[in-house]
């Protein structure tokens, strides 16, 4: 009996699991998939969690609901990678073997890289949204803030979801509009980036959004720390900006366990081929998601994409046929604009988003770089498609893993490096 | 695109990076700081070789690695080229502007 692990049953490790274990004969193959956690967390409904637009009941639910029959299901720990011995150390010391392992075992916020950051500040006038704790201890603050200066920051890229910062911009400003108190709340975004986002055109749009919405924009801002008495950010340059009440993304990086397993680079994550998604450490491991260093966005959408040319990639090894390198960095993202509006943007490692229609050439019905009202529906439904499609491994009508060209207007078809 | 600088004819991109390292060379990294309103000195100099050699061995290149790898800490980094180091020492260096991926 052979056997393949999955390290990580969050968007992409189970995935993974539905993908394969169908693929893959029982008798042949033992799949087993490890996590620590028994809670799948929808993570896209971070952003709609604080503001009260979606329940914690609503991005919960059991792990095991959505790990095939036939899949072995291990709640633990993982320590480390043995890759020369081809075994995984568990936290109980449970040793597990493997003939072929996937990493996906995404990334975690890192806090405590920002002096200043998780000290007395923490959940009490610093918060963060990318974990289930720190969105709703935000709900908690914003349901009784009264107003002031509101900073939106990124600390550092890369970060997963590289928008979600903007969307939450955008909701608070909706937000507090409708509480009736947007003339009491200062809103400014802080960003190290040198503009909105990181792609010209995309950025365009944004700005523009941000001026109609008169939120500020701090950009080529390069945290160094925070000052906890002034409630001030400094940068590395000596910029500084004032805070009441601060929504940080901090740091982003890989599992610890990578590092202990001596795979990661600066920020643990796993180089791995941007095409074939193998691993640069060894053969017969293979990375997906988020743990990955690949230079696309960390998003969902990206891990699905990933996974059915994982799956095609994982056969092919498997048959001792040579591996494709297909994946083109595919990214198609809902970006939540408030008042009910949301843009679409879809991309690749060469291509930046531009306008046009989607899925259907020509026909939408979801407009991509173009503010929406069925944008915003389609951003509703995802988690619809998430908990009952994707995760599941069922292939999105009308979507490819590579990226289409069809019913997109590029002006110039420049194709630019990573 | 053309530059005139330092007596060649260099091809950079719309934001003046140069797109073929091999026509650098140090009287061009001399002449490119002039424009960014910086002289020079050794430490600056250790900075851009360093980048240069982690660009020739297609090594990433983000501030948090200056900071764990390169000559200098983040903090003199940001003294050696003010605002921006990153993308202001690349373009000294001859090298692309690296890309904050996404
Ligand atoms: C606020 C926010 C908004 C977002 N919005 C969108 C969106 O609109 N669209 C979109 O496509 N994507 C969005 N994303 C991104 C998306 O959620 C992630 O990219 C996706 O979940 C990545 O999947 P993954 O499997 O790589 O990692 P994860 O889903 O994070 O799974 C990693 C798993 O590994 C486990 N693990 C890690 N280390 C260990 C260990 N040592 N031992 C045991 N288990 C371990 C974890 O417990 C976890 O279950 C958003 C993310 C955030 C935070």
């Amino acid at each position: 009996m052979k056997r393949l692990l999955i390290l990580g049953a969050g968007t992409a490790g189970t995935m993974m699991a539905n993908h394969l274990r169908p693929k893959l004969a029982r008798d042949q193959w033992n799949i087993s998939i490890v996590d620590q956690e028994k809670v799948h967390y929808y993570q896209p409904g971070y952003l709609f969690l604080p503001f009260d637009i979606y329940q914690p009941k609503h991005i919960k639910k059991p792990i095991e609901k959505f790990i095939p029959t036939g899949v072995n299901l291990i709640q633990e720990k993982i320590d480390k990678i043995l890759p020369e011995e081809n075994k995984v150390l568990l936290a109980n010391n449970n040793v597990l073997d493997f003939d072929l392992l996937i990493i996906a075992t995404g990334t975690k916020i890192a806090p405590q890289e920002i002096q200043g950051m998780d000290g007395p500040g923490w959940r009490n006038n610093i918060f963060d949204f990318y974990t289930f704790d720190g969105a709703k201890a935000l709900r908690d603050k914003l349901r009784k803030w009264q107003g002031g200066r509101l900073v939106v920051h990124i600390c550092e890229m890369p970060i997963k979801c590289p928008v979600a910062p903007l969307e939450f911009a955008f909701l608070a400003e909706d937000f507090f509009r409708q509480k009736g108190i947007r003339d009491r709340v200062e809103i400014t975004f802080v960003t190290p980036l040198s503009g909105a986002f990181t792609k010209p055109k995309a950025t365009e749009i944004l700005s523009h959004l941000l001026v109609e919405k008169k939120i500020e924009i701090v950009s080529d801002f390069a945290i160094e720390r925070i000052d906890n008495t002034s409630n001030t950010m400094i940068d590395y340059g000596g910029k500084e900006v004032q805070f009441d009440l601060l929504v940080t993304v901090p740091t982003n990086m890989g599992d610890e366990m990578i590092a202990r397993s001596g795979m990661g680079d600066d920020l643990n994550f796993v180089p791995t081929d941007r095409g074939t998604l193998q691993t640069e450490t060894q053969e017969n491991i293979f990375a997906i998601g988020d743990a990955t260093n690949l230079p696309a966005s960390k998003a969902g959408s990206v891990a699905h994409f990933e996974s059915e040319i994982l799956t095609e990639n994982i056969l092919r090894f498997i048959n001792k046929q040579p591996l494709k390198a297909e994946y083109d960095g595919h990214a198609n993202c809902f970006v939540e604009t408030g008042n009910g509006k949301a843009i679409l943007i879809d991309f690749n490692y060469s291509h930046e988003p531009v306008e046009g229609t989607f899925p259907f050439p020509g026909v939408g019905p979801l407009r991509l770089l173009k503010e929406s009202r069925m944008n915003h529906y389609g951003k509703m439904a995802f988690r619809w498609i998430y908990w009952n499609m994707l995760l599941r491994g069922r292939h999105l009508p009308f979507v490819t893993p590579k990226m289409s060209l069809a019913g997109k207007h590029f002006d110039d078809m420049q194709e630019h490096e990573n | 695109m053309k530059k005139e600088i330092a007596g060649a004819s260099l091809d950079v991109n719309e934001e003046g990076y140069l797109t073929d390292f091999a026509q650098w060379n140090r009287e061009i990294g001399t002449e490119l700081a002039k424009e960014e309103g910086i002289e020079l000195t050794d430490d600056h100099w250790q900075v851009l070789t360093f980048l240069q050699e982690s660009f020739n061995h297609s090594e990433p290149l983000s501030i948090r690695g200056i900071g764990k790898r390169g000559p200098v800490s983040i903090k003199q980094f940001y003294e050696l080229f003010p605002e921006g180091p990153l993308k202001k020492a690349s373009k000294i260096a001859g090298i692309p502007k690296p890309s904050s991926c996404i």
